[in-house]
């Protein structure tokens, strides 16, 4: 699964992407930004209020309780502040 | 319809022509224009750097722009520019073209797309401050509540 990061996630975890292994636990959306918590201490950081971020499932916006359902790229980031 | 996610400028004259084609069914064309804006609060700002999603971008506002045709199925063209990268105040950022027969149709579909261009497309503003401050913009509650109005009754 491919992880993408934007605005001050990106700069909170220091990566724009990455490739990773999934455990077979992490079933939604929620279960993801929990476990993202637990990868160190940037993630910790980044994640440490999982309420205030947004994530997109193959670029289209989802809710926390939505399942990952073999979504090949998982986008982090702030409510958006465009237009 | 169309979208275009773009660093360089636009003319927005250019692009009014552009969409009306020299159709003479159209009798309403509604332009909206966001510019960078100088102050923020009590703040100067230097400049303002867009981040973006590319892919997503694009798919979310052609997916607005769907949303908006299926709502006013009166809509005879709507185009969508988003810039991204530094821009610095009276710069240009967004432009969104409606067009339609009457004015109520393009005004009400004009609103709608902007509403959900500033909920929904994947973008987001660093100001640089006079201060030396560099700092992520944060989310209106007002632009959330934008969105409320167009709401079916069902969705509530």
């Amino acid at each position: 699964m491919k992880l993408v990061y934007f605005a001050w996630l990106r700069e909170h975890v220091g990566l724009n992407e990455e490739q990773i292994e999934l455990p077979e636990s992490i079933k939604t959306v929620a279960d993801l930004l929990n476990w993202q918590k637990s990868r160190g201490d940037a993630y910790e950081r980044a994640f440490s209020e999982p309420d205030t971020v947004r994530v997109a499932l193959d670029h289209f916006h989802s809710e926390h309780s939505d399942k990952l359902e073999g979504a090949e790229e998982v986008a982090f980031f702030p409510p958006m502040t465009g237009g | 319809m169309s979208v275009s996610l773009q660093s360089d400028d636009f003319d927005i004259s250019a692009e009014l022509d552009a969409l009306v084609a020299g159709r003479t069914s159209i009798g309403a064309a509604v332009t909206f224009t966001g510019l960078t804006r100088d102050m923020v609060a009590d703040q100067r700002i230097m400049d303002m750097t867009l981040e973006h999603y590319p892919q997503m971008a694009q798919a979310e506002l052609e997916r607005i722009e769907a949303e908006a045709l299926t709502r006013w199925p009166l809509l005879e063209g709507t185009r969508i520019i988003h810039r991204f990268g530094t821009l610095v105040p009276g710069d240009r950022i967004v432009l969104v073209i409606t067009l339609s027969a009457h004015r109520q149709c393009a005004f009400e579909a004009a609103e709608f797309i902007m509403d959900f261009v500033k909920l929904r497309a994947p973008f987001w503003k660093k100001e640089r401050t006079a201060e030396g401050d560099n700092q992520w913009v944060d989310a209106k509650d007002a632009d959330k509540r934008a969105i409320e109005r167009w709401q079916t009754p069902n969705e509530q």
